[in-house]
């Protein structure tokens, strides 16, 4: 909070210096940072951590806000999840696997090629800022509209993918509705659509790393692959820790392509466990168990970006 | 209807099985008992209101070419009635089986609305909707008005929670382009299993595919649900208590689906609305799919079709069906004037349903389907043909979800050839019967 201490000077009447000559804040000016900060812990507190205090009792009942009994069970609906079985824990391990296999596919394509956009886009060519937007365009767009759009496009029948494939003489594939392509589909439109966010982030990174340290490489008689391993990487992990942590979690909470695009189909395959978590809750209104699948995907996330953190830390030392 | 847009319903019908999780202890909700004592002192009668001037708020899911039709109704009943008015409100039926228990909850819901018949029992367990006995009475509303069969399937717990207003069952579409094109007569769509048979076979000489099955819900549960019942089965037993769908006649039903996409009657692999699509381009001759399609074929410039009941493949005539009902929300303390003048609303439209049934419904008021007026309408009469043996789920509260989790799966790996129909419907049996258990429990406690 440099904010403070460099600007309260000047809004000190004139002839009555703090004690400390200005570097440390009266009792009023200690309320400054909360004061700053509490429209956003307003919300905060409302939205996020009142629900996730509230969203453990209800995972501790058999809840539906519109029925008078909301029977205690404890933490039955998390046995339940854990017991083989029973009607909650089949569809739902299911759905953590969907959401881990599309986790596993979909971050490394979307740290790696953000990652070589980012450094061609770094270049000065003409039609730079062209380029840069186009990349970045397809982000702007809701899920909705990509998911529409592509379904059309990848419709195995009627779709206009096959349809130029079969000009080509390719057989009709199954783009949306068995596997693996409906996986290779959702994949590819996710990688298509965010791509453009992770490699403005690089982009970002890439021009806060001194141009000094190329020079010094150059001169140190490093090659092009040479002064991305030991300038170009170094300088960005900052920058790589947020992106994969973020593109984790994004993948993880994965829910508008599958839901529009292959609606969880074939089967259960493609309904990842955000997608079965809104099913359970909101519609089935079964919100304890929707409340305590929640806790358990929200902790599998904890747990993997602990790792993260952990992983890219160890780099360091 | 919303689900009747032929794109982007397939996540409404979803939405709405699932939306029937609950249901069972409705009658113990103390604004229940309460609204139904305002409903008894707001008089009888419900052909006429004299008192003072209303607003009622009206809300339904008719997101589709339907939304116009109803609306022009609403506004010649508020031209009609000088002292009600109607204010339409219209949400995707999606969110309208969310929003309104909430709405209803937070004591902010609408006066009256519409709900499909598989949600009145889910609806009135959990208290979103009050019983409409009296109403029924007060208009002097009998079985006989209307098709017994949607008229009984409004009752739940002994007392009746809706007011139907349409049917919209499973027909037979036929594309009569492309039937000439394979040298059948575009005049006479097969209503037997052998002449279906033989015309999918002769359109696979001449390299058409005639049928296309959809593995998804819209349409292919839909077809799979009229099935079954050809075949003399059931989904459930009399008491919704346990799942009897995985029973020879729910196997032979998904047999002869799978059989048709094995044949290469149909493609395989069909993603949503690829059926309609393929119909509206010439593509594909046959399509089983909803009365609520009428308009949007009509609407296809240069395309020949017709309209037919579903042909019988199985034992016996059955198709699947849904359909549209008046509700009341639960609002303890109400105006008994709004009731009253929501009463003579639902009468009047009721009354008036030959304008929705233009939309491309079957009415459900016996006189409406009588009338001269509705038999020139060529292909909703078609579709009122399946009157008497059209088929609704049972009103067993959490009846919708059940589907969604258990059979919809079975279908859906069938048809894409992924498991074996016995071995997919006797999975999908087990989890019916677990859920179904566990819904007892829920709304029993």
């Amino acid at each position: 909070m440099t904010m403070q201490t460099g600007a309260r000077p000047d809004v000190q009447p004139a002839g009555k210096p703090s004690p400390s000559g200005g570097r440390k804040p009266t009792d009023a000016g200690r309320l400054t940072p909360y004061l700053f900060m509490a429209p956003y812990l307003v919300l905060f507190i409302t939205f996020i951590a009142i629900p996730a205090v509230y969203g453990i009792w209800i995972s501790l009942h058999n809840y539906d806000y519109l029925l008078p009994g909301k029977p205690w069970v404890g933490l039955g609906n998390y046995v339940d999840l854990f017991t083989p079985g029973t009607s909650t824990s089949g569809p739902f391990w299911q759905s953590m696997e969907a959401t881990g296999k599309f986790t596993l596919y979909s971050v490394p394509l979307l740290i790696v090629i953000p990652l070589l956009v980012a450094l061609i886009l770094n270049r000065k060519f003409p039609g730079q800022a062209f380029f840069r937007a186009v990349y970045f365009a397809p982000y702007v767009l809701g899920v909705a509209v990509i998911g529409i759009l592509w379904r059309y496009i990848l419709d195995p029948n009627v779709g206009l993918l096959n349809y130029y494939l079969g000009l080509l003489g390719i057989e009709q594939i199954p783009w949306i509705t068995a596997l693996p392509w409906a996986w290779v589909s959702l994949v590819g439109v996710t990688v298509w659509w965010t791509l453009g966010f992770n490699a403005v982030i690089y982009l970002a990174g890439l021009q806060d790393i001194d141009p000094a340290l190329y020079d010094a490489a150059k001169v140190d008689g490093a090659n092009r692959w040479q002064r991305f391993l030991n300038v170009t990487m170094p300088g960005l992990r900052p920058v790589l820790l947020f992106v994969v942590t973020v593109t984790i979690l994004a993948s993880a909470n994965m829910f508008g392509q599958a839901y529009i695009i292959t609606q969880g189909a074939p089967g259960e395959e493609t309904t990842t466990a955000i997608m079965y978590i809104a099913e359970t809750g909101l519609r089935q209104f079964n919100m304890g168990v929707a409340a305590a699948m929640s806790y358990v995907l929200a902790l599998a996330l904890l747990l993997i970006s602990v790792v993260n953190f952990a992983v890219f830390r160890n780099r360091e030392d | 209807m919303g689900r009747g847009r032929a794109r982007g319903r397939v996540l409404t019908r979803q939405d709405f099985l699932l939306l029937s999780a609950g249901a069972g202890a409705g009658l113990a909700l103390a604004g229940c008992g309460g609204s139904q004592s305002d409903l008894e002192t707001a008089g009888s009668g419900g052909k006429s209101y004299n008192g003072p001037k209303v607003s009622l708020a009206f809300w339904n899911g008719f997101t589709g070419g339907d939304g116009p039709y109803m609306q022009k109704l609403v506004a010649e009943f508020s031209a009609n009635e000088k002292n009600i008015n109607v204010a339409m409100n219209t949400v995707d039926w999606t969110e309208y089986y969310q929003k309104v228990p909430a709405a209803v909850r937070a004591g902010k819901g609408p006066d009256l609305g519409i709900m499909h018949i598989d949600q009145l029992a889910t609806n009135a367990a959990r208290g979103v909707i009050i019983p409409l006995d009296d109403v029924a009475n007060a208009l002097k509303l009998k079985a006989s008005d209307f098709a017994p069969i949607v008229w009984e399937a409004g009752i739940y717990n002994n007392h009746r929670y809706g007011i139907p207003l349409d049917m919209h069952p499973l027909g037979l579409y036929y594309n009569k382009g492309v039937m000439e094109k394979a040298g059948l007569d575009p005049e006479k769509p097969p209503q037997t299993k052998d002449d279906y048979m033989a015309a999918l076979e002769q359109m696979k000489g001449k390299g058409i595919q005639g049928f296309w099955v959809s593995p998804l819900p819209f349409t292919g549960v839909l077809i799979w649900m009229s099935l079954i019942r050809q075949f003399g089965g059931d989904l459930y037993n009399d008491d919704a208590t346990k799942a009897t769908f995985n029973s020879d006649a729910g196997v032979d039903a998904l047999s002869w689906m799978v059989d048709v996409v094995k044949q290469g009657y149909s493609p395989k692999n069909l993603a949503q609305d690829a059926e309609f699509t393929a119909f509206q381009n010439d593509k594909n001759a046959f399509m089983w799919n909803g009365i609520w399609n009428i308009n949007p074929l009509g609407a296809v410039k240069g395309l020949e079709w017709g309209a037919a009941p579903l042909p019988q493949i199985g034992t016996e005539k059955a198709a699947w069906s849904n359909s549209h009902n008046f509700v009341i929300m639960n609002k303890p303390g109400q105006d008994p004037n709004k009731i009253q003048a929501s009463k003579v609303f639902i009468n009047w439209i009721s009354k008036r349903s030959i304008e929705w049934a233009k939309a491309g419904q079957v009415p459900a008021r016996k006189e409406v389907r009588d009338s001269q007026e509705f038999k020139s309408l060529t292909w909703q009469s078609e579709f009122a043909k399946e009157v008497p043996y059209i088929r609704f789920v049972p009103p067993v509260p959490g009846i919708a979800d059940v589907e969604l989790a258990s059979f919809d799966q079975a279908v859906n790996e069938a048809v894409l050839l992924k498991k074996d129909p016995k071995t997919a419907l006797d999975g999908a049996t087990s989890r019916a019967n677990q859920l179904l258990k566990e819904n007892r429990e829920k709304y029993q406690a």
